[in-house]
C-alpha cells in the first residue's frame, strides 16, 4: 500500500446522502475474479445519466469525492472501496461513513475523512463557483483546503498512522518480518515442502 | 497443567504472541490453493507488487469447477472456465505448483494433500475452503480461511489468529458392522448442533476413533466445520505413521525418525483440561442419515422423521418445519420409506479409495434400482486410477452407475453435475443445505455403505436391509 500524506486533485461533489454500497457498486460486478479494474462499475446505474457529476467534463480525473452523510452503508462488500480506488479517488469527505466501509477504506489506502455537514456545504459552494477546482487533503494537519477555505476533518489515530506509514494488514504483519525469518530459520527439515529445495 | 494436542501445535507455530487482546501471529506450514477463492488474493499481491513468500509451502489444484466428463474439451460454463484459467495464469505468473485437470495429481484439494504426504502431524494447514478441517485427522491444525486471508498467507506465510477453546469429543466402544466414521460424525453434529462447536477446536478421542483408519478419521474431521468448529483433530499414532510413510512428500531417513519422535509428544497430556467435553457411545450407534436441510438434522436410519411440534426450542421448531417443507417429507415417515432419484458417491468427505471399496463391496454383482441415477466420483485422479486397477470402475459400470473423473462434482454443483429441481439424492457429501446440489434439489447425507444399499433398493437403506444381506459381519467392509 502506498503511503498517503496529502492528496491534491479535482474535487467532485456528490450532492446526496445515504449512498449505500449497492449504489457504489451493484451486485452484478461481484462475480469478477480480480481485485482491480472496477472503475467502470463505480456508481454504475447513475453513470447511465449523462448529467451525473462524474460524466461532466469539469470533473474528469477527480481524486476527491465530497459527499453528504452516511456514505458507504449497507452490504460489507470490499468492492466498493476497490471501485472508488480504481476510478482514481484517493480521498472521500463525508459527515458520516458506514462502519465497515470506513474499515475497508483504511485497509486499502483510501482516505475516508469526516467533516461537518456545514463544511461539506461550504466546499460544495466553492466547487459550484469554480467547477474543476482542486482540493488539498492534508492527513498530517487533518485539514482540507479548497479555494479560500480550510476545514478540519476527523480520522481515527490508528487509521491515520496506517495510511501515513502505508500499512495494510499484510504490511502490518511484515513489520515483524525479522521474527518471521527467525522462525523460518529454525523450522525443522522434516516439515512439508511442495517443491524440491534448490541447492544453494 | 498439561496441554492439549491443539494447544501444543498452536504454541509451536507462534511467531508473535498477541498482547492486549491482539491476535497471535502463527506460522503456516502448508497452504493449499484452488480456483474459487484465490483470484482476488493473487490480484491483491499484484496490486501491491508482492511475491508469494514461500512457493515451497504452497500448492494449487483445480477441483470445484472442473467437469467430470469430457475433461479434454473446453469448459462450457463461462464463469467456471474463467476461474480455472485465472488460476492457471496466476500459478504461472507467481510460480505456484499447480495440478490442472488431466494431471495425475489433480483432485479435490483435501484429498490431494494427504495423498501426496504433504499433510502430516504437528503442522499448520490453511486453505480458502471450509473443509480444510479434514487435514486435522493427522494431528495437524487445519483451518479454512477467507480470500483476504489467502492473500495474507501468500504474502507472509503467517496468519493473525485469535486463540480457540478446546472440546473433547470422546467416542468409546466398538462400531457395529455397517456403522462407519460418517455415522459417528453425523451423530455428533446431531447431538451438539450446527453451532455447538463454535469457537472450539474439537479433538476426537476414545477407542472408536483410535480404531478408525486414516480415511475414517478424515471423514470425521472433514465435517467438524458442520458443527461450527474452527478445526477438528485426532492425535497421531501408528495408524497415522503407516499411512504417511513412503508417500511422495513424507519425511525420509533421519528426518522421519526426528519427526516421529516429535509427533509422539503431541498427544494431549493426561492432566490437560478441555473447555468442554461430549461423549458418544459407539456400541449403540446405528447408520445415521439426515432428514432436513442442515447437517445437524439427522436421525438413525431405523427411526422416523421427527415431529417439529416436539421441538422445545421455537427457532429449532420453525427451522424443522421449513426443512420438512423444502424436503417434501412428512413428520413420522419412516426414514427407510424415503425413495430417492439419485445417489451421489463422492466429495472430500467420502471419495478416498477406502470409501470406493466399501461402496463397491455392496453393489458388486447387483443392479441399481430402476430410475435411480447413480454417480460415482473419485476424489482425485490417483484414486480413480487406483480404483480402476482394482476393477472398481467395472463393478460400478456393471451396476448401472456412472464412473466419472475426479472433482467436487455434485457436492456443490458448480460444474454441470447437479440435481434437477425437486430431485432427491442420497449423498455421501457433507452439506444438505437448500439447493446445495442444484437449485431445488433435496439432499440426504449418508455413509458410502448406506449410499450403496440405497442405490440398490431405491429407498434409504443399510446393507442389512438387502435381500442378500451379508450373512456375517466379515462380509461387510467396515470403515
Ligand atoms: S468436495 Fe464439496 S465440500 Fe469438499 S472441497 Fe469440494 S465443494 Fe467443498
Amino acid at each position: 500500500m502506498e503511503k498517503v500524506s496529502t492528496v491534491t486533485g479535482i474535487a467532485a461533489p456528490l450532492m446526496m446522502s445515504n449512498v449505500d454500497t449497492d449504489q457504489i457498486i451493484p451486485a452484478q460486478f461481484l462475480k469478477r475474479v480480480t481485485k482491480t479494474g472496477f472503475e467502470d462499475a463505480l456508481f454504475h446505474s447513475w453513470r447511465q445519466d449523462p448529467d451525473f457529476v462524474l460524466n461532466r467534463a469539469e470533473f474528469q480525473g477527480a481524486r476527491v469525492l465530497v459527499v453528504g452523510p452516511d456514505f458507504g452503508t449497507g452490504s460489507s462488500r470490499e468492492h466498493a472501496v476497490w471501485a472508488l480506488r480504481d476510478y482514481g479517488f484517493a480521498a472521500v469527505l463525508s459527515p458520516r461513513f458506514g462502519d465497515i466501509f470506513r474499515g475497508n477504506a483504511g485497509k486499502q489506502g483510501l482516505l475516508a475523512a469526516e467533516i461537518t455537514e456545514a463544511d461539506v456545504e461550504a466546499i460544495w459552494a466553492v466547487i459550484a463557483a469554480s467547477p474543476g477546482i482542486e482540493i488539498t487533503v492534508d492527513l498530517l494537519a487533518r485539514t482540507a483546503s479548497v479555494g479560500e477555505i480550510t476545514v478540519p476533518f476527523a480520522i481515527d489515530d490508528y487509521t491515520r498512522w496506517r495510511l501515513l506509514e502505508g500499512l495494510d494488514d499484510i504490511g502490518l504483519t511484515l513489520r515483524d518480518e525479522d521474527k518471521i525469518s527467525a522462525f523460518e530459520a529454525n523450522r525443522e527439515s522434516w516439515r512439508p515442502r511442495t517443491l524440491p529445495v534448490k541447492a544453494s | 497443567m498439561g496441554k492439549t494436542l491443539a494447544e501444543k501445535v498452536w504454541d509451536d507455530h507462534l511467531v508473535v504472541k498477541g498482547v492486549d487482546g491482539a491476535p497471535d501471529l502463527l506460522y503456516i506450514d502448508l497452504h493449499l490453493v484452488h480456483e474459487v477463492t484465490s483470484p482476488q488474493a493473487f490480484d491483491g499481491l499484484r496490486l501491491a507488487g508482492r511475491p508469494v513468500r514461500r512457493l515451497d509451502l504452497t500448492i494449487a489444484t483445480e477441483d470445484h469447477n472442473t467437469p467430470t466428463l469430457d475433461i479434454d474439451k473446453p469448459i462450457a460454463d463461462l464463469t467456471s472456465r474463467t476461474q480455472i484459467h485465472t488460476l492457471r495464469k496466476n500459478a504461472e505468473e507467481f510460480g505456484v505448483r499447480l495440478h490442472s485437470l488431466g494431471d495425475i495429481e489433480q483432485g479435490i484439494v483435501h484429498i490431494i494433500g494427504p495423498q501426496l504426504g504433504l499433510t502430516m502431524p504437528g503442522i499448520t494447514v490453511v486453505c480458502g475452503d471450509s473443509h480444510t478441517s479434514t487435514h486435522g485427522a493427522f494431528g495437524a491444525m487445519a483451518m479454512g480461511i477467507g480470500t483476504s486471508e489467502v492473500e495474507h498467507v501468500l504474502a507472509t506465510q503467517t496468519l493473525p489468529l485469535t486463540r480457540f477453546k478446546t472440546m473433547a469429543i470422546t467416542v468409546e466402544g466398538t462400531l457395529r458392522p455397517g456403522v462407519t466414521a460418517k455415522d459417528i460424525i453425523l451423530a455428533v453434529i446431531a447431538k451438539i448442533g450446527t453451532g455447538g462447536g463454535q469457537g472450539y477446536v474439537l479433538e476426537y478421542r476414545g477407542s472408536a476413533i483410535r480404531n478408525l483408519s486414516m480415511e475414517g478419521r478424515m471423514t470425521i474431521c472433514n465435517m467438524s466445520i458442520e458443527a461450527g468448529a474452527r478445526a477438528g483433530m485426532v492425535a497421531p499414532d501408528q495408524i497415522t505413521y503407516d499411512y504417511l510413510k513412503g508417500r511422495a512428500h513424507a519425511p525420509v531417513g533421519d528426518d522421519w525418525d526426528t519427526a516421529v519422535a516429535y509427533w509422539n509428544t503431541l498427544g494431549t497430556d493426561a492432566d490437560a483440561v478441555f473447555d468442554a467435553e461430549v461423549v458418544l457411545d459407539a456400541n449403540t450407534l446405528e447408520p445415521f442419515v439426515t432428514w432436513g436441510t442442515n447437517p445437524g438434522q439427522g436421525v438413525s436410519l431405523s427411526e422416523n422423521v421427527p415431529d417439529p411440534a416436539l421441538c422445545t426450542d421455537l427457532n429449532d421448531r420453525a427451522a424443522a418445519e421449513r426443512a420438512l417443507e423444502y424436503m417434501d417429507i412428512a413428520a413420522g415417515t419412516p426414514m427407510k420409506e424415503i425413495a430417492v432419484d439419485a445417489v451421489f458417491m463422492g466429495s472430500c468427505t467420502n471419495s478416498r479409495i477406502e470409501d470406493l471399496r466399501a461402496f463397491a463391496s455392496i453393489i458388486k454383482g447387483q443392479t441399481k434400482a430402476e430410475g435411480v441415477r447413480v454417480m460415482v466420483v473419485p476424489g482425485s485422479a490417483r484414486v480413480r486410477i487406483e480404483a480402476e486397477a482394482e476393477g472398481i470402475d467395472q463393478i460400478v459400470k456393471d451396476f448401472g452407475a456412472e464412473w466419472r473423473f475426479a472433482g467436487c462434482s455434485m457436492c456443490l454443483g458448480m460444474n454441470p453435475d447437479q440435481l434437477a429441481p425437486g430431485e432427491r439424492c442420497a449423498s455421501t457429501s457433507n452439506r444438505n443445505f437448500e439447493g446445495r446440489q442444484g437449485k431445488g434439489g433435496r439432499t440426504h447425507l449418508v455413509s458410502p455403505l448406506v449410499a450403496a444399499a440405497t442405490a440398490i433398493r431405491g429407498t434409504l437403506s443399510s446393507p442389512w436391509d438387502l435381500d442378500n444381506a451379508p450373512k456375517s459381519d466379515d462380509e461387510l467392509v467396515v470403515l
